[in-house]
């Protein structure tokens, strides 16, 4: 491969940010043989995995990427330019053209009421519009990017807020029915400390898988029917033992790309109990024998990635990530990757491309990551929640507790733990009640199902109806107009689509297309149902298949559309 | 053993479910899987039905495992083939994919259910070179020119797919011309491309001035003189003039790719004669 570079020089700021990133990455320069330089090469192909953390730093550093930053960056990891373009450009956060700050405001399906009066108070401010933020708790809720390595999450958002970037508070409203399983440390435990966390239980879950073994571990967290809680449900000991009984170099993902709208339980985890979920991944590389693993957190939750860098750090300076991880005969270590503004890479073959350098496009299944999954290795992905999971199912705590961020038209939003196959009804009283009359509820997010006021005695579980996905319930009331909320659903995937695939490239347009012909009294029910079956049966990954369940709910209950049917 | 349509097919191994249909004689429709390339399982036209699975599964990249029970038409396939072609068909040009459009007719797709007021992939023409022409409002998004400037033939990595979602679109870095990219011009992307979204000038221009008739056409195949490597040539002749230049696919040595001088180098052939 002779690649042609690009002849646009960097600047020297541009150079130092990528310089560094390489080289806090383990990829010098140099080799360190006096008058000998090893830029590019054989070595920098196999690390096309720096690309996305390179992109990163140029945007960080600069606030966008120029063609000489990106040729930069393509030169020094052998990429060539035009991939790194197309991948540079796959992801929201990374501008192309110069510019000093952006302010992101949120206009999902929480924050989206509030956005139109926050954006006229922010005049003369580069804003854009973007998806869920994730803390719809505290709505309405904006994100600033600044050149200089400064990104501030502000919520709730006022004019004011925002234009003195005043960092928000962590404090999430915390409720829990029954007992406090994956929240027992939330609010109590400080957590920047390594001994506050060992103080209230930490690392004797591990203690224990190292006393027993780690068939003792996955017993356990069989017999307790652990299931995914990204939104899949998939049996969490059926990955760990699949990937434990494979051969060779394995790797642990901790998925924390959280981005369903109105979903923001992993984000209080890792900020408010960041080494829980280090323990949960160490138990996961301890089980299946992965040395290597990886934490992809979402590009908007600065604080939470600041505090998983600094647990991790913490934890290895302590011996329980390294070489001989709490002197257990195993390697172990965590490297924290940041995504960019794609909900898409949430998807864990998607995530894994986003790892590897290329664009966060879907792989088919099969192959199953615990097959061949990052850099085509067995891999054991996780959800945050379900490896804090693992964690308290180790200890004999109840593995069917479950977290629901509840947001909207309700008096006390914040983050609610039950057990699952807890009623809607139940964790709406929870969080106080509505604020006015319930016109309907979201349940799992912007690839969920609507219920209406009458139908909220429903519990939920995996498995059963209406799907449990993240565990989001979006409450929205009488005053609410439903069709400019599933029209921003709608325009969700739109905007989110890879477009790899045409029924959800070319699907999710004409969905939002369809309902604005529907809004005006056309009878497109019939389109709509075909564009469902496609998305369904023909995308290729979850984004797609489920792109038109809150649009299709919603008709069914005629929650839009009443005017045509 | 697996059972294709109700007929039980024995298949090798490493067998995708479009290679085992074909053995049987089963025709699975395709559009962005080409046997030469790594199939991206993108176009999701190949869709068939696997007994017990939640979704349908793309035949090209699919492989079979024992004891399959394949349906390669039915009333969900027929639906989400119909819905691709329709999909397709609403927001690109497919004037030069007539097989595409015999298809579409053939499933019944009704582009024209999604309005007037619709998105479409609208791009200028780009002509930036004297050998080939970006047509990209025809460009299905295949994969297959990316796959063939990069890992699966030529190794330039002159375009990638860019952007995001229905704005993805093939570019080069910064969209610079295709002169100052990283390309070669050896056309293995135009070769490839089943859209006419890249097509050769020769055949742009004549189409533009309504003389391109394939009628009229004859194909001789013959082995390029430029080198040793023995590439055929498919030479298309219309009116004793070349017109353009194609490799067989199922050639051994070349399957379907030149270089910039067979494929673009015959100019001379019908040029004025070299003075004394």
């Amino acid at each position: 491969m002779d690649l042609r570079n690009v002849t646009t020089p960097p600047s020297d700021r541009e150079r130092v940010a990528i310089d560094r990133v390489l080289a806090d990455h383990g990829f010098a320069e140099t080799d360190g043989t006096p008058g000998r330089t090893a830029i590019g090469g054989r070595s920098a192909a196999t690390r096309r995995d720096l690309l996305l953390p390179a992109l990163h730093a140029l945007n960080d550093a600069v606030g966008w990427i120029s063609e000489g930053g990106l040729g930069y960056a393509c030169e020094r990891l052998t990429v060539p330019p035009a991939e790194g373009y197309g991948v540079a450009t796959f992801y929201d956060q990374f501008s192309f053209e110069e510019r000093v700050e952006v302010v992101r405001v949120c206009d999902d399906i929480v924050c989206g009421p509030y956005a139109d009066q926050l954006i006229a108070g922010l005049d003369g401010i580069e804003v854009e519009r973007t998806p869920c933020l994730g803390r719809c708790e505290k709505a309405p809720v904006a994100f600033i990017q600044q050149p200089g390595f400064r990104r501030t999450e502000i919520a709730p958002a006022s004019p004011q807020s925002v234009l003195e970037g005043e960092p928000t508070s962590v404090d999430t409203h915390i409720g829990v029915i029954g007992e406090a399983v994956l929240l027992a440390r939330v609010g109590s435990v400080d957590p920047e400390s390594l001994d506050d966390y060992r103080g209230a239980g930490g690392y004797q879950a591990l203690s224990r898988a190292l006393d027993e073994g780690a068939d003792a571990v996955l017993d356990r967290i069989e017999a307790a029917r652990l299931r995914g809680r990204g939104g899949a449900s998939f049996p969490a000991a059926a990955k760990w033992r699949a990937v434990a009984q494979a051969q060779g170099d394995k790797i642990v993902v901790c998925n924390a790309d959280e981005s369903e709208p109105g979903t923001f339980k992993d984000r209080v985890l890792m900020e408010a109990d960041p080494f829980a979920v280090i323990e949960g991944m160490t138990l996961a590389a301890y089980v299946t024998g992965a040395e290597r693993g990886f934490l992809y957190v979402r590009g908007e939750y600065a604080l939470a990635e600041r505090r998983m860098i600094d647990a991790i750090e913490a934890a290895r300076a302590a011996g329980l990530l390294g070489e001989d991880v709490a002197d257990g005969g195993f390697a172990f270590d965590v490297e924290v990757r940041r995504g960019a503004g794609a909900y898409i890479c949430g998807e864990e073959t998607s995530l894994f491309n986003s790892i590897e350098g290329l664009r966060g496009e879907p792989r088919d299944k099969p192959p199953f990551p615990t097959q061949e999954g990052l850099f085509g290795l067995p891999t054991v992905v996780n959800n945050v929640e379900t490896l804090v999971g693992a964690v308290a199912i180790t200890m004999d705590k109840d593995g069917n507790s479950k977290l629901f961020p509840i947001s909207g038209a309700i008096n006390n939003p914040g983050l609610y733990e039950a057990p699952l196959g807890v009623s809607v009804a139940a964790l709406i009283e929870a969080a106080g009640g509505p604020t006015s009359d319930v016109q309907a509820v979201l349940v799992g997010g912007a690839a969920g199902k609507f219920l209406l006021p009458d139908d909220l005695e429903v519990t939920l579980d995996h498995g059963t109806e209406p799907p449990l996905g993240s565990g989001a319930i979006v409450v929205f009331d009488t005053a609410t107009d439903m069709e400019v909320i599933v029209d921003r659903i709608a325009r969700f995937f739109r905007d989110e689509s890879c477009g790899k695939c045409v029924p959800c490239r070319v699907g999710t347009i004409r969905q939002v297309e369809a309902l604005e012909r529907l809004g005006n009294g056309g009878a497109e029910r019939e389109t709509l149902d075909d564009l469902a079956a496609v998305l369904r049966d023909a995308s290729i990954c979850g984004l797609g298949q489920l792109a038109a369940e809150a649009v299709q709910s919603a008709l069914d209950l005629q929650l839009i559309g009443g005017r045509s049917d | 053993m697996i059972t294709i349509d109700g007929v039980d097919v024995q298949a090798p191994v490493d067998a995708t479910i479009l290679e085992a249909a074909a053995k049987q004689g089963t025709e699975v429709p395709t559009l962005c899987y080409l046997e030469t390339l790594t199939a991206a399982s993108a176009c999701r036209l190949c869709v068939v039905e696997v007994e017990g699975a939640r979704v349908l599964a793309p035949g090209c990249s699919r492989q079979v495992e024992e004891g399959m029970v394949i349906k390669t038409r039915s009333p969900r396939v027929d639906r989400a083939r119909r819905m691709v072609l329709e999909l397709l068909a609403s927001s690109v040009d497919l004037s030069l994919a007539p097989e595409l459009l015999e298809l579409a007719e053939e499933y019944g797709a009704a582009p024209e259910r999604f309005g007037e007021v619709r998105a479409q992939v609208q791009l200028p023409v780009n002509i930036d070179n004297g050998l080939y022409v970006q047509d990209l409002s025809k460009c299905v998004l295949c994969y297959r020119c990316v796959a063939a400037c990069g890992d699966d033939a030529q190794h330039t990595y002159a375009i990638s797919v860019t952007d995001r979602g229905f704005g993805a679109v093939i570019s080069t870095e910064f969209g610079v011309a295709l002169p100052d990219s990283a390309c070669v011009f050896c056309g293995n992307c135009v070769a490839v491309c089943p859209t006419g979204a890249l097509i050769v000038t020769t055949e742009y221009d004549m189409r533009q001035a309504g003389t391109w008739d394939e009628e009229l056409q004859t194909v001789t195949r013959t082995i390029c003189a430029y080198c040793g490597v023995g590439c055929n040539l498919d030479v298309h002749v219309q009116d004793n003039e070349i017109v353009k230049v194609t490799s067989p696919f199922d050639h051994e040595v070349t399957a379907g790719n030149l270089c910039i001088k067979g494929r673009f180098g015959w100019s001379h052939v019908s040029g004025p004669a070299s003075p004394d």
